[in-house]
């Protein structure tokens, strides 16, 4: 009798720490897996600015008592659609709109977000997390991974060159749609684990700790996605042992895997 | 001004193509035909369209007038400039992004050796190495046309030359037309077979060898053109 109470015991307090990693392994994957193309695009900042857009559909959400992730969602997607307009008829870089736009959509969120729930919504709390939210992960995620390696070519050749692009018969403008979209749901999905302040970092320093020792895409794209789930992993086993919350130390977790990174490849090449 | 070579085997005929861009007119009803397997060069000073010619080629701008290509035209374009720097990508990979199937042959036949630069990333290669895996893409699915904006740039004398050398090579062994931006008029003059010269309308349309007269000269560049004849002898310039 009291071995099956222990084993209820263990398993009640395992169960939220499996859905926090189940949807820490899903956002890190696909964080890291778009998050590449971002680092390249010198984009680095707009997941960052972009998640703050997020923060008006959270609040309406914890008013309204509804999902509010899907209220993130719905306003980074609205917020998506209006950049890239925006940057089609003004051809105004991506970075230079989102960091319009955030400010105010900050502001916005700030004053509707209820005080006692502000915390949350700033820092995520993955022990809120359950079922549903880990199938929507994984869901969401297997979504952007497949789509961004529909468009992954697609806008790395426009980046190298808008007009080799097209001449490939690349729509460029769709495709920059869609991106902007992709990066919208693992956004919506990333707030989940780390909040809307540190969902940016999510998104760039996997790629970043991946762009130091990669020559070739294909190690790059599979670095900086590993480097994901490695970051989100650790820093939520570290959380569950610490019992603090898991956004910041995911984030230092990352940051240490960019460090030792960077060491490495110092060490390795003062060795030649 | 309309100036046409007149012939039925066209690949390329561009009737009364008039480009505004911001309301200000960059190419002014301007019109010309080319026939397969042609080297046309296309000069002109800076402002004169001639990029934006390309632009509306490739359909990446709204025009007026008339873009005809003769049949099903499979277009290989090499840009002025390729931003490689900071993005981590292989000259396999580069290459894999359009579905020829020759890869090692193409490279072999741009002057490079496969087996020492398939794995190099595109943004370690020196300036001549990247204009010819650039021409390789442009080459790898056998287009029937191909347009290069200035596609030495950046590179040295020598290796422009070769460069040269080996799109002339080419572009006969397989009959493909190439459009071409340049500055140089030697290399205008050596390697392409008609020049059109622009300066928002066409100014001149003829055979590349007449490009080095003066009157020619005055007519692109205008009358302040400054020409030299003649050979330098001892640091003097002996007409």
């Amino acid at each position: 009798m009291g071995s099956a109470c222990a084993c209820y015991t263990v398993r009640f307090m395992a169960e939220p720490l499996v859905f926090s990693l189940v949807v820490g392994v899903a956002v890190g994957l696909s964080a890291g897996y778009i998050g590449s193309i971002m680092v390249l695009e010198k984009m680095a900042l707009v997941g960052d600015a972009l998640s703050h857009v997020a923060l008006p559909g959270l609040a309406l959400g914890l008013l309204w008592g509804f999902n509010p992730f899907i209220g993130a969602f719905a306003f980074l997607f609205t917020s998506a659609v209006i950049i890239w307009q925006v940057e089609r008829v003004t051809k105004l870089s991506f970075e230079t709109l989102v960091g319009a736009v955030f400010t105010l959509a900050l502001a916005i969120g700030i004053l509707l977000v209820p005080a006692q729930d502000l915390l949350e919504a700033l820092f995520g709390d993955i022990t809120k997390v359950g079922l549903v939210d880990a199938i929507a992960a994984i869901v969401v995620s297997v979504v952007v991974i497949i789509l961004v390696r529909r468009i992954y070519k697609k806008i790395v050749l426009t980046l190298m060159s808008e007009e080799l692009a097209v001449s490939k018969g690349i729509n460029v403008s769709r495709t920059n749609l869609l991106y902007l979209l992709l990066v919208s749901l693992t956004v919506a999905i990333g707030i989940m684990i780390t909040g809307t302040l540190l969902v940016g970092f999510l998104v760039v320093t996997p790629a970043a700790a991946a762009r130091v020792i990669s020559s070739n895409l294909s190690r790059y794209v599979r670095l900086s996605a590993i480097f994901g789930v490695v970051s989100s992993i650790m820093g939520l086993l570290l959380a569950a042992y610490f019992n603090i919350q898991p956004g910041p130390l995911i984030v230092v977790s990352g940051v240490a895997i960019f460090a030792a990174v960077i060491i490495a490849r110092r060490r390795i090449s003062l060795n030649f | 001004m309309v100036i046409m070579e007149t012939s039925e085997d066209y690949v390329l005929r561009v009737t009364k193509l008039s480009v505004e861009i911001s309301k200000q007119k960059i190419i002014d009803n301007l019109s010309f035909a080319i026939r397969r397997g042609v080297t046309l060069a296309i000069v002109g000073p800076n402002a004169a369209g001639k990029t934006t010619l390309f632009r509306a080629l490739l359909n990446l701008i709204p025009y007026k007038g008339q873009i005809e290509w003769n049949g099903k035209v499979k277009i290989g374009y090499v840009p002025q400039a390729l931003y490689v720097r900071d993005i981590p990508i292989s000259v396999r990979e580069f290459l894999s992004f359009k579905n020829g199937s020759d890869v090692n042959p193409t490279l072999t036949s741009v002057g490079l050796d496969p087996g020492a630069v398939l794995n190099k990333s595109l943004g370690s290669l020196s300036g001549g190495q990247l204009r010819r895996v650039l021409i390789a893409w442009a080459i790898v699915d056998k287009p029937d046309v191909l347009l290069f904006d200035e596609p030495t740039t950046g590179v040295d004398l020598d290796s422009e030359e070769a460069i040269y050398g080996m799109l002339r090579r080419l572009t006969a062994q397989n009959n493909i037309t190439l459009l071409l931006i340049s500055h140089d008029l030697h290399i205008i003059r050596e390697y392409s077979d008609y020049v059109l010269a622009m300066n928002r309308c066409a100014v001149f349309f003829g055979e590349s060898k007449d490009i080095v007269k003066p009157e020619i000269q005055k007519l692109i560049y205008g009358e302040r053109v400054c020409m030299l004849h003649g050979e330098v002898h001892g640091g003097t310039i002996g007409i």
